[in-house]
């Protein structure tokens, strides 16, 4: 099963079916990341660029593994030391990569709309690893991932978002997503940091972090972007924390065994507190393997799209299509 | 040289009807029904309408400093390929329009190789940083119509104060441009659910309102009137309006893109439609023209901004804002406006060509036995789709390529001469 376009540039551009399709071949890669052997071939011989103009360390290095586990030669591309230091266009620096034979280019960016415009110019696969305020689709379909493993299905489950979603792709794609699984996504964060018109995509704004967090069956915090603190968009981290923090007094709203999770790095004591990051409804640490999981399957998934013969991965995966679908 | 012009509609601000007008040496001479005269040229015009030759109240020239972009040959070619034939540049240049070096430079260069007449807008304050006063009396008499920070506002209102008051005394035009920048932050789009979902930082209505209502507030305690640029917005429509009611001297300009375009034209990253101020949406496009319509908004100015390929070819982010305007204003305007049945076609020569030239005080804008032939031919019945790769101007950063349109201007006159006819030029 390979999805049948060039680029995934965000969720927006996804069907349900198609998220479906992603999350259900993850499954059968996680299988293959836990059962300890990690290596497969089914990107041998491809080329998977990692162009990144924005710090990261887990995105980055999970894509590369993900990469790596299906045998994909793998390259990073360390902007502060390419010709972008030197004022080469996007675009000049996407079509040099496509002349080198990159079969995927993975792309994170800070300005919104940056795959876009080089997906538009090279030939490889683009894949979005986060686009300014705009969409980070990886960790949407990871988050995905991680709640359906749990819930078995997204539809009608409450999931709250906590934080600065003004600021946060993560949050952009999640909504989307999660809407077009069937899900119900209800936001709140300090209103200075609460983007306008945000219920026209569907999400639900809530008037108070307890409301927000009532019966939820998930509930997401998002990173502080501390540097914003100097836009005046909140006073001081220690009333970020008071009023719109994560913590063991707060959490009791939701359903007992709802899902915590966070996209990470987490700002320890400002947007959750260690006892939600470390408690027992935690699933910080599940997130990031699943990303692997979900990174592979996406590159499986983009990868030969150009052959015409379907590849039947029946016979080059080992593990029965049935048991995935059961 | 004796030119016949025959058969055309004559449209004025104050008719339209069917009039021969007969040119000797640049002068029109004769504006009567059927006249007919010996003549060295008759440009045969049934079916088309007569205009005076349009007048541009806003737009960049970019020379000096951005020849790369346009220049004063490329751009008032542009200029007479759509009809205009008076333009008022911008500040913006390199080194800023500041002083009566730059000013004499633009003239001169305009009165040598330029195809139409070009009336330089000085800056109001030394480099465009809004903190002191540019040389407005130097520039006055080095030939400056109006003065302007366009590209910025004047952040500081004790300076916009001083402007104004100082300006009065030059007799120029005091043209505002209305943005409070610490509003727009970084904003490259207008603010809304599609700047939210696209993940752009949003510029506010606010920003520019605020601003629009701060330079009313001066322009009435000082009695100096003031010319506010390219209103977006509804409610600053709405706020001019009131002004006007209470008889403060402000007159107000539109572009043809704030009321042919919504900020939807900017999905997909679309550079070409990244300008400053922003796209607005649906109920802002309304007002402008309800307010276009009743007199509110005084003209319609083009704000032809070149940008070369390169500077629309990246991140939305970084891309630069505007887009150039002369070759597809009158149609578009025709198009939007009059086709659609919301005004007239002798409203829209009082939009474009007689109320501009009032408002920069310059002698244009009408068709009268004894002026200067400043005339545009333009046909009506000509349908066709804007194709950006046929515009003479050195820059093709429009959001309007593949709009289908009506219209056409086939001759531009300037000084009795035909300067421009179907796209051939004669300097």
């Amino acid at each position: 099963m390979k999805l049948n376009k060039k680029d995934v540039l965000g969720i927006s551009e996804l069907t349900a079916d198609e998220i479906s399709s992603v999350l259900d071949i993850a499954s059968i890669m996680k299988k293959i990341i836990l059962s300890g052997t990690k290596k497969t071939n089914y990107l041998r011989g491809k080329t998977v660029l990692t162009l990144f103009y924005e710090n990261s360390t887990r995105t980055r290095v999970s894509f590369e593994l993900a990469a790596k586990y299906l045998s994909a030669d793998t390259i990073n591309i360390n902007v502060s030391t390419s010709s972008v230091a030197k004022g080469e266009t996007l675009i000049d620096t996407g079509k040099t990569l496509d002349s080198m034979g990159a079969d995927i280019i993975i792309i994170r960016h800070s300005m919104s709309g940056a795959p876009h415009l080089l997906a538009k110019n090279v030939n490889s696969s683009v894949i979005n690893a986060g686009d300014g305020m705009h969409e980070h689709p990886t960790q949407a379909l990871l988050d995905m991932f991680t709640i359906r493993e749990y819930y078995k299905s997204l539809k009608g489950l409450k999931v709250a978002i906590i934080g600065d979603i003004y600021h946060s792709r993560v949050a952009r794609s999640n909504i989307m997503g999660l809407i077009k699984m069937g899900a119900k996504p209800v936001i709140f964060g300090p209103s200075t940091l609460i983007p306008t018109e945000i219920e026209s995509m569907g999400a639900k704004l809530s008037p108070t972090i307890d409301d927000a967090l009532y019966q939820a069956d998930v509930v997401m915090g998002l990173r502080m972007q501390l540097e914003r603190q100097k836009h005046a968009l909140f006073p001081t981290k220690n009333e970020y924390a008071k009023f719109f923090g994560l913590n063991e007094s707060n959490m009791y709203l939701a359903k007992e065994n709802a899902l915590w999770m966070h996209p990470g790095p987490v700002n320890r004591g400002v947007e959750m507190s260690s006892n939600v990051i470390d408690g027992r409804n935690s699933v910080i640490n599940e997130q990031v393997t699943n990303g692997i999981a979900v990174r592979m399957a996406l590159l499986y998934m983009l990868s030969g799209k150009e052959s015409k013969k379907e590849v039947n991965y029946n016979n080059i995966i080992s593990i029965p299509m049935q048991e995935v679908y059961a | 040289m004796k030119i016949l012009i025959r058969d055309g509609i004559v449209v004025t601000n104050e008719y339209e009807k069917k009039q021969n007008i007969f040119i000797e040496d640049g002068i029109i001479t004769k504006l009567e029904e059927n006249y007919l005269a010996e003549a060295d040229l008759v440009l045969n015009a049934e079916g088309s309408y007569v205009l005076p030759g349009l007048v541009d109240a806003h737009c960049h020239l970019r020379d000096p400093g951005f020849e790369y972009k346009e220049d004063i040959v490329s751009g008032t070619k542009s200029a007479a390929m759509g009809g205009f034939t008076s333009v008022a540049c911008m500040a913006n240049t390199n080194p800023v329009a500041d002083n009566k070096a730059v000013i004499r430079y633009i003239i001169d260069k305009a009165q040598r190789e330029g195809y139409v007449h070009v009336f330089p807008i000085g800056a109001m304050t030394k480099g465009l940083k809004g903190e002191e006063l540019a040389e407005i009396g130097e520039m006055k008499q080095a030939g400056i119509v109006a003065i302007s920070d366009d590209g910025r506002c004047v952040e500081n209102s004790s300076v916009m104060k001083k402007v104004m008051q100082y300006a009065k005394m030059f007799d120029v035009a005091v043209i505002c441009h209305c943005e409070d920048s610490y509003l727009v932050e970084e904003g490259v789009m207008n603010e809304g659910a599609l700047s939210t979902q696209m993940g752009l930082r949003g510029i506010s209505k606010a920003s520019e309102e605020i601003m629009i209502a701060r330079d009313i507030i001066l322009s009435k305690q000082l009695g100096v009137p003031i010319h506010i640029c390219h209103v977006s917005t509804a409610f600053g429509v709405e706020i001019i309006k009131n002004a006007k009611r209470n008889g403060i001297q402000v007159t107000a300009e539109t572009c043809p893109h704030y009321f042919t375009l919504t900020e939807d034209a900017c999905k997909g990253y679309n550079t070409m439609a990244k300008v400053n101020p922003p796209l607005r949406n649906k109920e802002d496009v309304e007002a402008i023209i309800k307010g276009l319509c009743d007199g509110t908004i005084d003209i319609i100015a083009t704000d032809h901004a070149p940008h070369h390929m390169n500077e629309k070819n990246v991140e939305f982010d970084i891309a630069a804002n505007g887009l150039v305007g002369f070759e597809t204003a009158l149609p578009l305007s025709f198009t939007a406006l009059v086709k659609t049945g919301y005004m007239s076609m002798s409203q829209l020569v009082q939009k474009m060509s007689t109320k501009p030239a009032e408002i920069l005080r310059i002698d244009k804008g009408r068709i009268m036995e004894g002026k200067m032939a400043d005339i545009t031919i333009f046909n009506p019945n000509i349908d066709y789709v804007i194709d950006v790769d046929k515009f003479v101007s050195k820059s093709k950063n429009s959001p309007f390529n593949g709009f289908p349109v009506s219209g056409k201007v086939t001759t531009t006159i300037v000084n009795g001469k035909p300067t421009q006819r179907d796209g051939s030029f004669v300097l």
